[in-house]
């Protein structure tokens, strides 16, 4: 996470040098954008708070290691879509439930729809391209995940 | 309508902060449970989102027109597919960084299709995220992934961006 502080300041320093003017402009700019954004954050975090509370790591953990792989994978990409996790948090519980059987496919099902897919980040996706690209967007990438999921199935011997 | 939109946010703000006093004043759990996801979030994305809102701010004043135009415009083939995942290779946070770049770059003359690379890419194959999740699922799986989801976006970018912009589409913010 630091390198993104320290490119960030370097690139400041750097514009400041070259151009005062232009780089106070940059800043107002970045408030502006920023102020104009932070509703839809705000609806966006609510919605995470709230959605993690109802659906916790732990139900998701229990409903992934069903014995049914193909209604695995249905749930996983289910979670996948409506939750918001960072990487640092998704991932060590993906290797957890990879040590307890898991499949392979599922799991990819899980992350691939967690990072491609985002319910809770459509307040933010909206505000930006509108409803209607928002919502194919998103469909097509849960189909996406399907397909991933699928083949990752094949190539790890889970599904023949 | 507008109007509406933002009474509405206000009101439904009003009423969660609302419900998390009360919860914290009574006791009550959910409540609390939540207050606390709120928080942790708050914290993750505070700590990208001002470099990455400061960064977006000076591309705007720097970034060149013509040089986005160039590489990641309408006469870009390919290759502006090629740049734009490679940009969200370096891409922090997740879809929720990668939208207001993504629009910076439509602003500044990208082309629909390549903005629908560019988000994707960025949800599948930034660099710390892909090194992390091999360290974890190996790098069987992470090969796989990337192999089959990366041409499946930029295949279905191309197709959706040609087809909003054949029909005249533009984006607008807030639409």
């Amino acid at each position: 996470m630091y390198y993104l502080y320290i490119i960030t300041a370097f690139a400041l320093l750097l514009s400041f040098i070259a151009d005062r003017r232009k780089t106070l402009m940059a800043i107002k700019i970045t408030v502006k954008k920023f102020v104009n954004i932070l509703p839809a954050f705000l609806a966006m975090l609510i919605l995470v708070s709230v959605v993690l509370f109802i659906v916790p790591d732990k139900t998701i953990s229990n409903y992934l290691g069903g014995n049914n792989k193909f209604t695995g994978v249905i749930f996983a990409s289910f979670f996948g879509s409506i939750t918001l996790l960072p990487g640092f948090i998704a991932f060590p519980l993906c290797g957890i439930l990879l040590e307890k059987g898991v499949t392979y496919m599922v799991l990819s099902a899980f992350t691939t729809t967690l990072m491609m897919v985002g319910v809770l980040t459509y307040p933010i996706e909206k505000e930006y391209f509108g409803m209607k690209v928002t919502v194919i967007r998103n469909v097509i990438s849960f189909f996406i995940a399907i397909v991933v999921a699928l083949i990752t199935g094949i190539f790890f011997g889970e599904i023949f | 309508m507008k109007r509406n939109n933002i009474i509405i946010k206000i009101v439904s703000i009003s009423a969660y902060l609302a419900f998390i006093l009360f919860s914290f004043i009574t006791g009550f759990n959910p409540g609390k449970q939540m207050a606390a996801n709120f928080i942790t979030f708050s914290v993750y994305m505070l700590k990208i989102l001002p470099c990455a809102f400061v960064l977006i701010g000076l591309f705007e004043v720097w970034g060149k027109k013509e040089t986005i135009e160039k590489h990641f415009g309408q006469e870009s083939g390919i290759k502006g597919h090629i740049w734009a995942v490679l940009l969200a290779g370096t891409t922090v946070g997740g879809l929720y960084v990668a939208f207001p770049v993504a629009y910076s770059l439509y602003g500044k003359g990208a082309k629909l299709s390549v903005i629908f690379t560019y988000i994707g890419a960025s949800a599948i194959c930034r660099i710390p995220m892909t090194i992390f999740e091999a360290s974890f699922m190996g790098i069987k799986f992470s090969a796989i992934r990337l192999l089959v989801s990366l041409p499946l976006v930029i295949i279905s970018s191309i197709l959706l961006g040609d087809y909003l912009e054949k029909r005249g589409y533009k984006i607008m913010a807030g639409k």
